[in-house]
């Protein structure tokens, strides 16, 4: 459009031409620092995220000794694995069961602190932030040695009260379960600060409006609390699932995929086939199996953070 | 010397919406221009083309001489005070005004000679160690003059300075303004949209609307010669009644008002309004020339019935406003006068003021 | 609830509470019973990694007595991995790792940001769209693919591959976070700051660095944890003691066959989660308010 502008003016004018065209050098100029400046980005996102992403397609059709192209061979093999039919089992009741007691107990959590006057928040926040500050590989060998066969400290306080000792993480339900708490202990606190940031930004006046027009703390709720905040906690459990999905470090770590890989992950499993036992191909794979389902939950999060975007604007 | 002359601007934004259609302007060396209009007439994208924030798609702008199209901002000499001051939120009040000599590589005691003079000058000297956030809107606003001051540019560039101030505080800045003008006079570009504003501060009133210039002028000039039926509605508060009006001859050029009335053109403007006959025209017609009858009614001035509607009382006068036909009216009478709705009461029109504005045109005849 | 409430505030003689003051007295006494219980549920397993760094090997195999608490506290678990040059060397090579993975990604993000936002070009808002879209895919897709990149560079057991692979963990949402942050500062910051004679890298570095403080220590926090706390790639990539970092040398250095050196891996932890705890306890609002700026902000 500026450039239609600029030749109108140049056809009407000649003799200004070249003032024309020294504009269009300096505008010109603007938008190549602003190429130059994102140009870093361009080349590691390019470089070491889409060109792996593309990389690992190709990858996948290889044989093992990568000498051969097979098409969708690796993908059917492991469809047809009893163990890989467990792994995407495993892996989505890993990732909607801990994303669904995240978002809830986030959701208590952040209006609990939404109760408390503010001057007290920070020191709970703080508190309540310990598990997701810790990295999460560290605190799962905490977990690890609290769920340990023969020094289980839960056990301890079992025994205790009169109940048998569990085998945490010898016993495939169990230790489905104890990843499951693992990943929602971690991940609770996330949800409650994005939570309570949406409680925050609801303006006081609209309950207050609310309350006149004659709402109870449950209609409240229901109209004006859950519309308000309705974007963010779909963007936060939308992203959660990307990451519970592609979670690595619980499982590798408490279980390694064990009992008799019950509770391998498609991160876990990944590594197993492609970085342990040198199966790059089949290992690329695996990973890939998640990529249709993070593509789906990444539209949605993009669709609903460009939505926000827009009605901001307006 | 520093004179600003636009010739011949336009600004096209992208989706061919344009902003400016090709307008021309003189202004002389150390003069207060004053471009004023509704939201969207182009005023302030003509001060940002002046300041270089904003390409210009046709046309040119010189500043002091020299042609300024190509030239960057920084290059131009000028400064620019914005409607939210946009006062560098991490710096003080004196690194603000230093920032701009800063980066020209001032020596340091010539920067802290001149923001002193500046400070004392805006009576800031005082908050040069705050930061922005803590002075109020009156003190962000003088900062922001004053890092135009430090500056000692060919050319001083308001947007909306006083915009985002109280309504008392925008009186005592306004007097500031021109405080400052008076004591380092300097060309000045000023964008507001009101028109008291305006009025008050400028040597030169543009007002534009729709990407044209309607009428520049001093302004008293303005005020009781406006040259088209927009200026004539634009400046003046309360605005200008509009009344339609049939022109006839009845042994003397006389008006028929839509309710049946008859007006009487004073005889001085026969001549002038004689090609009107017989057409429907506008009668322009100010309050303050729609007044409570006297005793002694002066030649040009009519009678008019007016069935109140709605009364104001202001003080020092009070606003009648009542209609004639379907047409809104506005009269400024003696606060002594009784008046209460529904009263009929009786006005003088002081035809003798009175303007006539050819529909067709748009433009005062 | 609130009409009635009033009714009978008013109603009620001052001096007793009334029904809605007690009401919400109940209410505020409960949020903080109800947050103690998460607050204890949350903390027990870092309170018991405390407990058992502080043990001796003696008393950890003895089993006796109550396992929550420490009998006989001894720091020699600390000092004995303070005194190991491996351990010392991962923390040296976590900590050189973080600086640079920090230190790049900060440059990179914040100039893309800046170019992005404030100078634009044809399809900017198209690649700060993208950039988010990468921000979304996790290090477990990609390792296997970068395994094979890696490897063709040479950098397989070289501590510095990391270097080059966290900042497309860090780089994608700290430029999200100064997209929000720059986009924040009004257009006449820049356009004054034309006027008073910057151009666009002094006013990169004069102006919008910092006025948007705030947003660089978030996404400088970020890109710490990211750095810090991943696991994945020094699993994948790194073998060897000496090129190890925390993550993944504390479990692996002391675990040798079957013999868990127990006390030694719990005080690995709290030493290798001091740093990030540290740093959050100081500036914990700055990284939270980028966080949900991102979020909220869209």
């Amino acid at each position: 459009m500026v450039d239609g502008t600029r030749e109108l003016a140049m056809a009407a004018e000649p003799p200004r031409a070249a003032a024309c065209r020294r504009w269009r050098r300096l505008l010109h100029r603007r938008s190549t620092v602003a190429l130059l400046m994102c140009l870093p980005m361009i080349l590691l996102i390019g470089g070491l995220v889409l060109y792996p992403a593309l990389y690992a397609l190709y990858l996948s059709m290889l044989n093992r000794r990568m000498t051969a192209f097979v098409g969708l061979g690796n993908f059917l093999f492991l469809l047809h694995r009893l163990t890989f039919q467990q792994v995407i089992f495993q892996s989505s009741l890993f990732a909607i069961s801990a994303v669904l007691l995240k978002a809830f107990f986030g959701f208590i959590l952040a209006h609990l602190m939404h109760n408390i006057p503010n001057r007290h928040q920070r020191i709970w926040r703080g508190l309540l932030l310990v598990p997701w500050v810790i990295p999460l590989a560290l605190s799962t060998l905490g977990w690890w040695w609290l769920f340990d066969p023969s020094y289980s400290a839960f056990n301890y306080v079992l025994k205790d009260l009169g109940f048998t000792p569990v085998p945490w993480l010898g016993v495939a339900w169990p230790a489905r379960l104890c990843m499951i708490a693992v990943n929602v202990w971690f991940g609770t606190s996330f949800f409650m600060i994005m939570y309570l940031a949406a409680l925050k930004s609801v303006p006081e006046q609209l309950y207050e409006a609310a309350a006149i027009d004659g709402a109870g703390a449950i209609q409240k709720m229901l109209y004006i609390t859950l519309p308000m905040i309705r974007n963010i906690i779909s963007v936060t459990v939308l992203y959660s699932l990307i990451v519970t999905f592609a979670n690595f470090d619980i499982v590798r770590i408490l279980t390694n995929g064990g009992p008799e890989d019950s509770t391998h992950v498609f991160a876990t499993y990944a590594f197993q086939v492609g970085i342990q036992s040198g199966d790059v191909p089949l290992g690329a794979s695996v990973s890939l199996f998640m990529f249709p389902l993070l593509a789906v939950f990444a539209y949605f999060v993009l669709r609903n953070v460009t939505r926000r975007g827009k009605e901001m604007a307006v | 010397m520093a004179e600003v002359s636009i010739r011949k601007v336009v600004k096209v934004f992208e989706g061919n919406v344009q902003a400016v259609k090709g307008i021309d302007l003189e202004i002389a060396d150390k003069e207060f221009v004053v471009l004023v209009g509704p939201s969207g007439c182009g005023k302030s994208t003509t001060l940002r083309m002046v300041a270089g924030l904003e390409e210009i798609s046709s046309g040119e702008i010189w500043i002091g001489g020299d042609l300024v199209n190509d030239v960057p901002p920084r290059d131009r000499d000028i400064a620019m005070v914005f409607q939210n001051y946009a006062l560098y939120p991490h710096m003080t009040v004196f690194e603000n005004m230093a920032f701009g000599l800063k980066l020209r590589k001032f020596p340091k005691d010539e920067i802290r000679r001149r923001v002193d003079d500046a400070a004392r000058m805006l009576d800031i000297s005082a908050l040069l160690g705050r930061k922005p956030k803590a002075l109020s809107g009156g003190q962000r606003q003088r900062v922001a003059m004053g890092r135009a001051i430090v500056r000692n540019p060919k050319v001083f560039l308001f947007d909306e300075p006083l915009s985002n101030l109280d309504a008392k505080l925008r009186v005592a800045m306004r007097t500031e303004i021109k405080k400052v003008h008076q004591t380092i006079p300097t060309t000045t570009v000023y964008v507001t949209h009101d028109q008291v504003e305006a009025m008050t501060l400028a040597d030169r009133v543009v007002v534009m609307n729709a990407g044209i210039i309607e009428q520049v002028g001093p302004p008293q000039e303005l005020y009781h010669s406006p040259a088209t039926r927009f200026v004539a509605g634009f400046i003046g508060s309360p605005a200008m009644n509009f009344l339609l009006v049939e022109m006839f001859d009845d042994g003397g050029l006389k008006m028929r008002l839509a309710n049946g009335a008859v007006l009487p053109v004073p005889a001085s403007r026969f001549e002038r309004y004689a090609a009107c006959k017989g057409r429907q025209m506008t009668l322009g017609l100010r309050p303050e020339h729609l007044t409570e009858t006297q005793d002694v009614m002066h030649p040009g001035v009519a009678r008019v019935d007016a069935p109140v509607d709605v009364v104001e009382p202001m003080g020092m006068e009070t606003l009648i406003h009542f209609f004639i036909g379907s047409q809104p009216v506005c009269a400024r009478v003696d606060p002594a006068t009784p008046a209460h709705p529904g009263q009929n009461l009786p006005l003088a029109a002081d035809l003798n003021q009175m303007h006539l504005i050819d529909d067709e045109t748009g433009r005062v005849v | 609830m609130s009409a009635a409430g009033i009714a009978t505030g008013m109603a009620v003689p001052a001096r007793r509470p009334s029904r809605m003051e007690r009401h919400r007295r109940w209410a505020l006494w409960g949020s903080y019973a109800a947050l103690a219980l998460f607050v204890f549920v949350f903390l027990v397993p870092p309170f018991y990694v405390l407990m058992t760094s502080l043990k001796s090997d003696q008393e950890i195999a003895a089993q006796a007595g109550n396992p929550w608490f420490v009998h006989h506290p001894t720091l020699q678990n600390f000092i004995d991995l303070l005194s190991m040059p491996n351990f010392r060397g991962y923390f040296i090579n976590s900590v050189m790792v973080a600086l640079v993975t920090v230190a790049v990604s900060m440059v990179i993000s914040v100039l893309a940001a800046f170019g992005l936002v404030r100078l634009g070009f044809k399809g900017s808002a198209t690649l700060a769209s993208g950039v988010f879209l990468t921000y979304l895919i996790p290090d477990s897709l990609l390792f296997i693919p970068l395994f094979q990149v890696i490897r063709s560079l040479g950098l397989i057991n070289n501590v510095w591959c990391l270097a080059l692979l966290y900042p497309t963990l860090a780089v994608p949402f700290c430029t999200w976070i100064m997209i929000g942050y720059f986009g924040s500062i009004p257009k006449e910051l820049d356009e004054v700051a034309l006027i008073d004679g910057a151009g666009y890298l002094r006013m990169l570095w004069s102006i919008f660095i910092p006025v948007a403080l705030p947003g660089i220590i978030a996404a400088t926090i970020f890109a710490f944890t990211v750095s810090w706390g991943e696991f994945l790639y020094p699993l994948a990539y790194l073998y060897s003691s000496d090129q190890k970092v925390l993550t993944v040398g504390i479990a692996g250095d002391l675990i040798r066959g079957d013999v868990f050196q127990w006390g030694k891996i719990m005080a690995g932890c709290v030493m290798a989660a001091a740093p990030p705890i540290v740093i959050y306890a100081f500036l914990m609002d700055y990284y939270i308010a980028g966080l949900t700026a991102g979020a909220t902000k869209g």
